[in-house]
């Protein structure tokens, strides 16, 4: 394709020059939960480059503003990239200083618009991100893919978690759950997605944000269970398979 | 048709003469008619004093819903019963094919089938296919040595599990087993938690759906309870059902032409040599 464009002359768009074709250092599933003061959001702490394990403490959750959690799955490079973009709009916005503050809906659409540009050039942000925030009482939590995809909802997860949490989620969420039974929620599919999917690890962080602020808790693991006696001795009637 | 290179008795086994031509067709861009697969969920769990098998209903060609209503745990014995996910041919095939193999073997053996023979016919067969037979089974049953599930993939390799799923499902009833399981369930648990999975298939798995049913074997007694539940009634249904009177329709016009006029019956003999 480069030959291609450099054929045509001084006028042409290199098509191929620089956009993102596969994501390298990648992280896994983030889920997040509207609960009774404001959003819990909860990922792992891994950075898989391919099939390896490389980096064991990427945080990818991060405050944004004074109203908001970003989460990201994906490209953990892009999301840095997303990270300065956003720095830089709500430092815009600060030095307005008349007392308003960029709150999640704004944040959620700028994201949004961002995100289906990219998509529209063929250079997409390699992410699947999840925006939660609390402002003037209103709680807000919505996704957006890669491609542009969006939407918002009472519970949202990306990659595997859509398919191991979000059956979890939708049989079990409530409206009114309070912090401690929220976190329990989170740590039930944390752990169904750490059994389950292959590139995660026993190292979360929970993140919570409400009225009052942003708190991401230190990292910690979750206890697993390896002990059911059909584990023992697997193949005791039927020798030869696993 | 290519010649072989020694001469095998043409008894059994797959013809791979046509596997070239089928390759060099999709390479031209051919597209391989679509097999009726059962999108599903299918699920099996071990309980205190057995096995309990569990799957949704639903048949897709596609994205079309064939059979609203189809079975898919599938007899092997009197006490073993199999799940199938995948090509629907494929699945009602290789486990029709296995059930008379161990009926002939109960026959000449005079004891009861075990479920390692199921499972070792089902993986032999599946292997000798490399793949193209599209049977992903969960089998389980209770023989003399005791409650058994196993998985059994289209490639041929089987797991040994106290809980399984298979199938486009699997994911969405994994979640629950992962989050729901304990050993020694007694058998009302585990059905019901046999059914929260295969309900979280039909309804987060587009390839899932209609109702449940559940296939619950202990030693020496089996209940199959099928459409065990049904999580997708038809809601609306007119009170006053549905009829359709003549002045339904407008008519705008009536032509009648009578048959008699264009048929001759023609006085003929019998059929002359």
């Amino acid at each position: 394709m480069n030959s291609f464009a450099s054929k045509e002359g001084p006028g042409t768009i290199q098509i191929d020059s620089e956009r993102t074709l596969y994501p390298y250092v990648t992280g896994t599933s983030v889920v997040a939960i509207k609960y009774k003061d404001g959003i819990l959001m909860a990922a792992d702490m891994g950075g898989s480059y391919g099939s390896t394990l490389r980096y064991k403490s990427v945080e990818r959750i991060k405050p944004i503003g004074k109203h908001s959690l970003l989460g990201a799955s994906g490209e953990i490079s892009d999301f840095q990239e997303i990270l300065r973009n956003l720095d830089e709009l709500i430092l815009y916005d600060n030095m307005w200083d008349d007392g308003n503050s960029l709150g999640p809906k704004e944040v959620y659409n700028y994201l949004n618009r961002m995100m289906y540009n990219r998509r529209n050039k063929f250079d997409p942000l390699w992410n699947s991100l999840i925006l939660g925030g609390v402002k003037n009482g209103e709680k807000y939590l919505g996704t957006v893919s890669m491609i542009g995809v969006h939407y918002m909802d009472n519970h949202v997860a990306t990659g595997f978690g859509n398919h191991l949490a979000r059956p979890i989620l939708r049989d079990e969420w409530r409206e009114d759950l309070t912090f401690e039974e929220g976190v329990k929620l989170l740590e039930k599919c944390m752990l169904v997605l750490l059994y389950r999917d292959r590139s995660a690890i026993n190292k979360f962080q929970v993140a919570k944000i409400t009225e009052e602020g942003v708190t991401v808790s230190e990292p910690y693991s979750l206890k697993t269970f390896w002990g059911f006696s059909a584990f023992q001795n697997p193949t005791k009637g039927a020798e030869g398979s696993w | 048709m290519a010649k072989a290179a020694v001469d095998v008795p043409p008894k059994g086994g797959f013809s791979f003469d046509l596997c070239r031509r089928n390759e060099m067709l999709l390479q031209k861009g051919v597209q391989p008619p679509s097999f009726r697969k059962t999108g599903t969920t299918i699920v099996g769990l071990v309980f205190q004093d057995g096995v309990i098998l569990g799957a949704d209903t639903r048949a897709t060609e596609g994205p079309i819903v064939c059979d609203k209503n189809c079975e898919k745990i599938h007899y092997m014995a009197p006490n073993i019963y199999c799940c199938g996910a995948g090509t629907a041919a494929d699945t009602e095939a290789v486990t029709d094919m296995v059930s008379s193999q161990l009926q002939l073997h109960r026959y000449a053996t005079g004891r009861e089938s075990r479920v390692i023979t199921a499972l070792t016919l089902l993986k032999t067969h599946l292997f000798s296919y490399q793949g193209h037979v599209s049977a992903a089974l969960v089998l389980g049953g209770v023989d003399v040595t005791g409650p058994h599930l196993h998985t059994i993939y289209p490639h041929g390799s089987t797991d040994t599990l106290p809980f399984a799923t298979m199938g486009s499902g699997s994911l969405a009833a994994m979640a629950m087993f992962e989050s729901k399981y304990r050993e020694g369930l007694t058998r009302d648990e585990g059905i019901k938690l046999v059914c929260e999975a295969i309900c979280s298939g039909i309804f987060n798995d587009l390839g899932s759906g209609s109702n449940v049913d559940v296939c619950v074997i202990t030693k020496g007694h089996k209940e199959y309870l099928r459409n065990h539940q049904l999580p997708n009634p038809r809601t609306y249904v007119s009170s006053k059902g549905y009829s359709f009177v003549k002045g339904h329709t407008e008519v705008l016009s009536t032509k009648i032409t009578l048959l008699k006029e264009k048929v001759e019956v023609v006085e003929a003999d019998a059929m002359e040599e």
